[in-house]
């Protein structure tokens, strides 16, 4: 079976709900392993790599946890899959790269998923919808003490699990979460957050981890010390962190109805009309579009549109995605067009945007 | 004020992170912040900035002219200014002292306090046992308690066994 059957179709994704959903859109927890005697993957040459990898692999497979799992190594998926999983936030850029001697281990309810020899010889990731970084964490420990049972891993007592970038040291811990922040971006008041944010030791990143832009009004908080600081303390500082950020992102969509109503509706309505109408879009265009519909149907403004629609449209309007849907090789601007299809298709039943008069959309529906 | 990156042109973007009770300060021309990514500040992390620039100058400065080489893995010092990335495990007890000041700049602390592998927990435990008991002994036998001493000495040398099956 490939690993695009295996996992659940975006429809299922997109349905996946936790608390605070409405603004935090998954939860994870990622620790960095390595073991002893074997070179760091970057530095290992490829028959080391392989022979860390005969190790690793078959310690991970054997988890309990992965019992019904997707065992691959990277040089048999194809390009689109490993694209695919990047736009799915299983796999990270960098892993998406790598070729013989890594592997991906990935559970069926896509809630634990595990890099082999990537920057690290493990990063394993507990995943979770909505904000649960606390069940994260405790997923997470439970397979690392597990492994570390079958392995050796590479621990030093006053530097603690040594990892192959110094800034992972310690813990190895990254305890993120990924936000849509819109209120936040319309109100002009994101740099400031970002700002004390940052003040407080703690990264923001765009939608796909390092140096990637901001798309769709989506952000990525995380941790960045991992050395000094156990574990738990730092999942509950993030978790302070993250409550107080929606609540700034509450309060700043109660505001914008409150006192530019107009301002918000003209966006809310023009990102409808769009996407509702358009023959030719781009998959950065769609998202910015896509965020401020998903912010429409948390204020009541597209009665009876469930928010996993916009979630859905989020993932397969991505370009792996719909290149994936059609067996020839599509230039990008016949994916712009295709993707244009795809959502005046899907949004054909929504009707557009009615506002209500100010003072009763205080409450989103269902909240 | 010159450019920390490509220590050629006029720096005109400053930025000044804070980070517990230290301030950082980062001086880019306008090329080399396009090229890390400045330029959008929402996409921006100062920490992964500063590992590309800071880190490798941190550990050149306190090593000095001295080119350290991992016995292990044969990884240099120059590889780390390259990379920003060790070698193998090994790595960290050769570059221990040059990358000390990075790690305080990097992180809280120096010394782990989170998790701990429960295989070294239980090794731990029975070293700091096994320091207990030899203190014990040696208390016996300056007292002369012979028979205390016999029974401490059986004692250790279980823990001994058992620590050398834990280590192995």
């Amino acid at each position: 079976m490939d690993i695009i059957e295996f996992l659940a179709t975006p429809t299922e994704t997109a349905r996946r709900t936790g608390p605070h959903d409405r603004i935090v859109m998954s939860s994870r927890v990622r620790l960095a392993r390595n073991v002893r005697g074997v070179a760091f993957p970057g530095w290992a040459k490829k028959a080391e790599r392989i022979r860390g990898l005969d190790i690793l692999r078959p310690a991970v497979e054997g988890l309990q946890q992965m019992s019904r799992a997707f065992s691959e190594s990277m040089d048999n998926l194809p390009a689109i899959d490993k694209q695919i999983l990047v736009e799915r936030h299983l796999i990270s850029r960098e892993h998406a790269a790598k070729s013989a001697g890594s592997a991906l281990v990935v559970n069926k309810e896509e809630s634990l998923c595990v890099m082999i020899n990537e920057e690290d010889h493990l990063r394993m990731q507990a995943l979770r919808p909505g904000l649960q970084l606390k069940q994260a964490w405790q997923a997470i420990d439970q397979v690392d003490s597990e492994l570390e049972k079958k392995l050796d891993y590479a621990f030093h007592a006053d530097l603690g699990y040594l990892t192959a970038c110094p800034t992972n040291l310690g813990t190895g811990i990254r305890v993120s979460a990924m936000l849509h922040l819109p209120g936040l971006v319309l109100a002009e008041q994101i740099n400031q957050i970002i700002q004390s944010v940052n003040k407080l030791g703690l990264a923001v990143r765009g939608l796909y981890g390092e140096g990637t832009e901001a798309l769709g009004n989506v952000f990525q908080v995380s941790n960045q010390m991992t050395l000094g600081e156990a574990e738990t303390d730092i999942v509950e500082r993030l978790n302070k962190v993250l409550l107080q950020i929606i609540e700034h992102e509450e309060n700043a969509r109660a505001m914008l109805l409150e006192k530019k109503p107009k301002m918000v509706f003209n966006h809310i309505g023009r990102a409808y009309g769009i996407l509702a109408n358009a023959h030719c879009i781009t998959s950065k265009e769609t998202m910015n579009l896509l965020s401020l519909t998903r912010l429409g149907v948390d204020m009541g403004l597209f009665p009876g549109v469930d928010r996993s629609l916009v979630d859905e449209l989020f993932i397969i309007t991505q370009p792996a995605h719909l290149q994936k849907m059609h067996a020839e090789k599509l230039a990008a601007e016949e994916r712009d067009v295709l993707r244009s299809d795809m959502l005046r298709d899907r949004l054909r039943a929504v009707r557009r945007p009615t506002p209500k008069p100010p003072g009763s959309l205080d409450k989103a529906p269902g909240q | 004020m010159l450019c920390m990156v490509c220590k050629q042109n006029d720096a005109k973007l400053h930025f000044t992170q804070i980070v517990g009770d230290e301030m950082r300060k980062v001086d880019l021309c306008e090329d080399c912040a396009k090229s890390k990514g400045v330029s959008d500040p929402t996409a921006f992390s100062m920490a992964d900035l500063l590992l590309g620039l800071g880190a490798a100058k941190e550990m050149e400065e306190t090593a000095g002219s001295e080119d350290l080489k991992c016995p292990q893995c044969g990884f240099t010092q120059a590889d780390f200014k390259k990379s920003g990335r060790m070698g193998c495990a090994e790595c960290y007890a050769t570059f221990a002292e040059p990358l000390e000041s990075l790690l305080k700049s990097m992180h809280k602390g120096t010394r782990h306090t989170g998790k701990v592998p429960a295989a070294l927990v239980k090794s731990r435990d029975l070293a700091d046992r096994l320091k207990a008991l030899q203190k014990k002994l040696e208390k016996a036998v300056s007292a002369e308690n012979f028979e205390d001493a016999a029974a401490l000495r059986d004692e250790i040398k279980v823990i001994k066994e058992k620590l050398s099956q834990t280590t192995a």
